[in-house]
């Protein structure tokens, strides 16, 4: 199952472009706490294709995908 | 002795479509055109229904007899497209020799690139696959070998997912007893002819007097012979080098059969108005059209006719294309898909000689201008912003884009 999400994200100098927080389907935001790892990946469980990012939100590993601008995760 | 790669993703379109909707991924899926529109074909299909005999090009009522339960999925060339372009991406982090060849294979050659990876062309080959599979997610075969032909023909032996080598010491072993249909430009009719001559495998293609080949097939007989015994030295091109383009056409199989001159000439003014943009994009003008005619028994003719002066505008080349039509077409049959291609391309800058005694070739250049004011507004307001007022006249047979629906690009192995 796929989550589409609402993400605050921050885009340094350089063009990289890290999650700072996620907006949960709720309306609660969620900051995220650290990047763990960045690089292409599919999801096969939701189905796409795109930068995952690896992350730490509320102690939790989360993996965050952003395909062409659309970011969601998995269910 | 070269290492080259052939990188096949397998069933490409279907793996796409099922990796978008995990929900149907269980169940035997093709991708096929619109029925309605009479583009009713097997595009492609996945694993499953290859199982229950689902084949490439079949009609879908035929696909549904074989696989009752097959689930269809329509096309979506961006996402193809921007699969394909991510794969190059990965192939290239290896060499900067990577060759398409179609938007789902691709030759890569690591001869020069190999004392920089500090590995052997097969741990590569497996890293590659590793990698479309977990950043694409989609699986390719892949063949190891030391020319083209042999890297083409390793990745077709094992399929999904999987590595085949096919090094020089051996090839014989590996190639020569599979059937000569296997090999790359060996299509039914040359294997039909080779077949009287008792060249069934590709070793007894090899092992046979060139000359006697060359007798049958023409050149092609000395080229198959070369292919067989492993000397094919055709390199794979470089980033750098762009294919030189020589023909740009579009086609359409329409949504009813064409009756009559009108109903053909709608469509060609379609398909004009498309290959003169796209001759405007790529700063060319042809000095020839050719037509494709296909009628509803599925009888195709082709014809083309020299052009007096280079062009990039819809109405000359339509003009140009049903002269060849009326010349050439009699109406035994209603038409059920027509293309029409630019051909004898030059640059676009290249000179004209003007006439002292008419202004044809000045009409020629204002018609330009207002067709490249039309791109304009194409562009910045969707295609549907300014169209012919005889587009109205069938909306059904003009209501298509092929300039932005459909553009494939077909590839050529001789360049």
């Amino acid at each position: 199952m796929k989550i589409n999400l609402e993400v605050n994200a921050k885009f340094d100098l350089d063009g990289t472009v890290r999650p700072t927080s996620i907006i949960w389907e709720d309306g609660r935001v969620f900051a995220v706490d650290r990047v763990l790892d960045m690089r292409r990946a599919a999801s096969l469980k939701a189905g796409g294709v795109g930068m995952r990012y690896t992350c730490k939100i509320c102690g939790k590993t989360v993996m965050l995908w952003n395909e062409e601008g659309k970011w969601f995760m998995e269910k | 002795m070269r290492s080259v790669l052939h990188v096949d993703m397998n069933n490409f379109y279907a793996s796409v479509e099922c990796l978008y909707r995990p929900e149907i991924r269980n169940y035997p899926v093709a991708v096929a055109g619109d029925p309605l529109n009479r583009h009713g074909i097997i595009l492609a299909k996945n694993m499953l229904a290859k199982k229950l005999g689902v084949t490439t090009g079949e009609a879908i009522w035929e696909a549904k007899l074989k696989a009752p339960g097959l689930v269809l999925v329509p096309p979506d060339y961006k996402k193809y497209l921007r699969f394909s372009r991510m794969a190059r991406e990965i192939y290239y982090e290896y060499s900067d020799q990577v060759e398409a060849f179609g938007l789902d294979e691709n030759w890569i050659d690591l001869t020069n690139s190999l004392p920089y990876l500090h590995n052997d062309p097969v741990s590569i080959a497996n890293t590659i696959r590793r990698r479309v599979k977990e950043e694409l997610g989609v699986t390719v075969s892949v063949g190891v070998s030391f020319n083209k032909i042999f890297a083409k023909l390793g990745s077709d032996l094992k399929k999904p997912d999987a590595i085949t080598v096919i090094p020089y010491e051996h090839f014989r072993d590996i190639v020569w007893p599979l059937p000569v249909s296997d090999l790359l430009y060996v299509g039914r009719s040359t294997a039909r002819k080779l077949e009287q001559i008792a060249v069934n495998t590709i070793g007894d293609l090899a092992c046979m007097d060139v000359e006697i080949l060359k007798r049958r097939l023409g050149k092609w007989g000395e080229i198959l012979w070369l292919f067989a015994n492993g000397m094919d030295t055709s390199p794979v091109r470089k980033i750098s080098e762009s294919e030189q383009i020589k023909s740009i056409g579009n086609g359409t199989t329409c949504p009813r059969d064409l009756q009559t001159e009108q109903d053909v000439r709608l469509v060609f003014t379609v398909l004009a108005e498309s290959v003169a943009a796209r001759l405007r994009d790529c700063c060319m003008k042809c000095q020839g059209v050719q037509i494709f005619l296909r009628d509803n028994s599925l009888f195709t003719v082709s014809r083309q006719k020299k052009m007096e002066f280079p062009c990039c505008t819809s109405a000359p080349i339509l003009e140009t294309a049903m002269e060849l039509f009326r010349q050439h077409y009699r109406w035994h049959k209603p038409l059920r898909s027509v293309s029409l291609s630019a051909i004898y391309l030059v640059t676009a800058h290249k000179h004209m000689q003007l006439s002292l005694f008419d202004d044809t070739a000045e009409q020629l250049l204002i018609q330009e201008q207002i067709e490249k004011t039309v791109d304009m507004l194409r562009y910045r307001f969707g295609h549907d912003a300014i169209k012919r007022a005889s587009a109205l006249l069938d909306q059904k047979l003009t209501g298509f884009n092929p300039k932005e629906d459909h553009t494939i690009h077909p590839y050529s192995y001789f360049r």
